[in-house]
């Protein structure tokens, strides 16, 4: 069967017409950018962090961002990808797999499963780099 | 009430128009004969078919002799050029010539020979998507058996100036094809006075349904048939005739078509969208189908747009990488080098020649336009600052 956009879940088409967590954020303590316009997607995450009294090492996302150029589907498992990390420690957020965005949205056409793969990325990219950060100043 | 959906997307295909309707239910019920049966419903559906062969050919100044329906423009392109490259008499020539923008039924074909060891030249065009006629000129050798060159783009809709390849063709003794279906019915063809020999024409782009179609090939062409059967076509396309498809396609050449008024919508419709901070025209200003609008804003995505536009019942289509079966950004917004940051985010409009949109109708999707950009700015990571607002 050829996939068309037309079998975009309604719950892919809730994310992507009321994105949760959109915007830009004052004073992120996490940035991360992935994608390339000239593919048709690049998404940008942005993360503030509450430290962890039980772990130093594994503070929690208190708040989390989006900003995405992209296809509706780029767009909504963007969007699931923070309802997902926010709350999490960065452990368990760097846990996320691209699978577990896409389920959470019911389901993604088959030509678009690769967007799940550039949310959940981009939350491993930011959360890598902040642990590169705090091992370097340690 | 529920709005009426705006249909926005006349280059992908049209709505049938009533009469030539009437006409294909009566040949599908009532004259279905085929017509190489002897009866008498046979023979009624032979003569409704040659009436209607010499209707096409009169409308592109051709004899009907010249005239074979097929199941469409890519069975006509695939013809052309497959069908010379195959002819004995042609053996000699191994160079074709097209553009980098022509449809897929082109270039696949082309593609296709280039394995079986022809060489193919793609000609480049401009930033307005015409085509580099010195270039075509240096490229035709002794060897070239066919210049294939479109009549109008189906993305950005720039007229090529076929007048002009068509005499090249002529004094070098090349074939020329020329794919004429989104101009056919838009645009005056006369395949005597401009020395064509052989275009392709699509019925279901011009209020006629799909699945018709039909290739002009001048009398004398040495072109072999590539589907074999019962010899109908007078050998060239085998296979029961499509009569009520054909007698369509005919009836729809005689509907009124408003091409001044389509005009008119193009540009208050360009003027608008272009006054979005960011946006640009796609193709050219002048050399345009009376129908195409194609344009691309800044920092976001065309499926998006397109699917943000659809949930408001407005139709459109978009040259995004995202919403390609192959995933990759259009082979046409590529050539005539669309800057990276606009190249995924194009927006097509095309209108009906026949049923022009109401004011009331033109104002709503200018709004709408407007609204869903805005909408998707906001989601982008990519801002606008006010530089590349005027370059772009």
């Amino acid at each position: 069967m050829v996939p068309k956009i037309t079998s975009y879940t309604e719950k892919v088409l809730d994310h992507f017409q009321n994105p949760r967590n959109m915007g830009q954020m004052k004073n992120p303590d996490i940035e991360a950018t992935v994608g390339n316009p000239s593919c048709g997607d690049v998404l940008k995450l942005s993360l503030k962090l509450k430290e962890n009294p039980k772990d130093k090492t594994n503070p929690k996302i208190e708040d989390i961002k989006f900003q995405t150029m992209g296809c509706a589907a780029a767009i909504a498992t963007s969007s699931m990808t923070t309802v997902l990390a926010k709350g999490k420690t960065i452990k368990e957020a760097k846990n996320i797999t691209p699978q577990e965005v896409a389920k959470s949205l019911g389901q993604l056409p088959p030509i678009k499963v690769h967007c799940s793969n550039l949310a959940a990325d981009a939350l491993k990219k930011a959360i890598e780099d902040w642990e590169k950060r705090i091992n370097k100043c340690s | 009430m529920k709005q009426e959906n705006i249909y926005l997307d006349s280059a992908a295909t049209t709505r049938i128009d009533d009469t030539v309707l009437k006409r294909l239910t009566k040949f599908m019920k009532e004259e279905f004969g085929n017509p190489s049966s002897q009866h008498s419903l046979g023979n009624s559906a032979r003569e409704e078919i040659e009436k209607a062969r010499e209707e096409i050919a009169r409308y592109i100044n051709a004899e009907p002799e010249e005239i074979f329906f097929t199941s469409g423009a890519t069975e006509s392109n695939n013809l052309a050029i497959e069908g010379l490259a195959i002819n004995p008499e042609n053996s000699e020539k191994k160079h074709i010539i097209t553009s980098k923008i022509e449809h897929p039924s082109v270039l696949e074909t082309c593609k296709q020979l280039e394995k079986g060891g022809y060489k193919i030249d793609y000609i480049s065009v401009n930033e307005e998507g015409i085509i580099n006629t010195r270039e075509l000129e240096n490229k035709i050798t002794n060897n070239t058996l066919v210049v294939s060159i479109m009549h109008a783009n189906n993305e950005i809709g720039t007229i090529q100036p076929i007048e002009k390849i068509a005499e090249i063709c002529s004094k070098k003794d090349v074939y020329f094809h020329t794919d004429a279906v989104q101009s056919f019915t838009k645009l005056k063809v006369d395949v005597k006075k401009t020395n064509i020999d052989l275009l392709s024409a699509s019925g279901h782009k011009i209020n006629a349904p799909k699945g018709i179609g039909f290739i002009y090939i001048r009398k004398g062409t040495r072109l072999s048939p590539i589907i074999h059967g019962g010899s109908q076509e007078r050998r060239m396309r085998s296979g029961t005739e499509n009569t009520p498809g054909i007698i369509a396609m005919a009836e729809a050449l005689k509907i009124n078509r408003n091409q001044k008024e389509t005009e008119r919508i193009r540009d208050k419709l360009i003027k608008e969208i272009l006054k979005i901070p960011g946006s640009r025209l796609n193709g050219s200003k002048k050399e345009r189908l009376s129908n195409n609008i194609n344009v691309s804003l800044y920092g976001i995505e065309g499926e998006s747009l397109m699917l943000l536009l659809d949930k408001e019942g407005i139709e459109v289509s978009t040259g995004s990488a995202c919403s390609s079966h192959k995933l990759s950004e259009s082979h046409v917004l590529k050539a005539i080098n669309v800057p990276e940051m606009y190249i995924n985010g194009s927006l097509r409009i095309t209108l009906d020649t026949i049923k022009p949109l109401t004011e009331k109708q033109i104002n709503f999707v200018i709004l709408k336009i407007k609204e869903k950009v805005k909408r998707l700015n906001d989601i982008s990571p990519f801002k606008l600052n006010p530089l590349e607002v005027k370059n772009g």
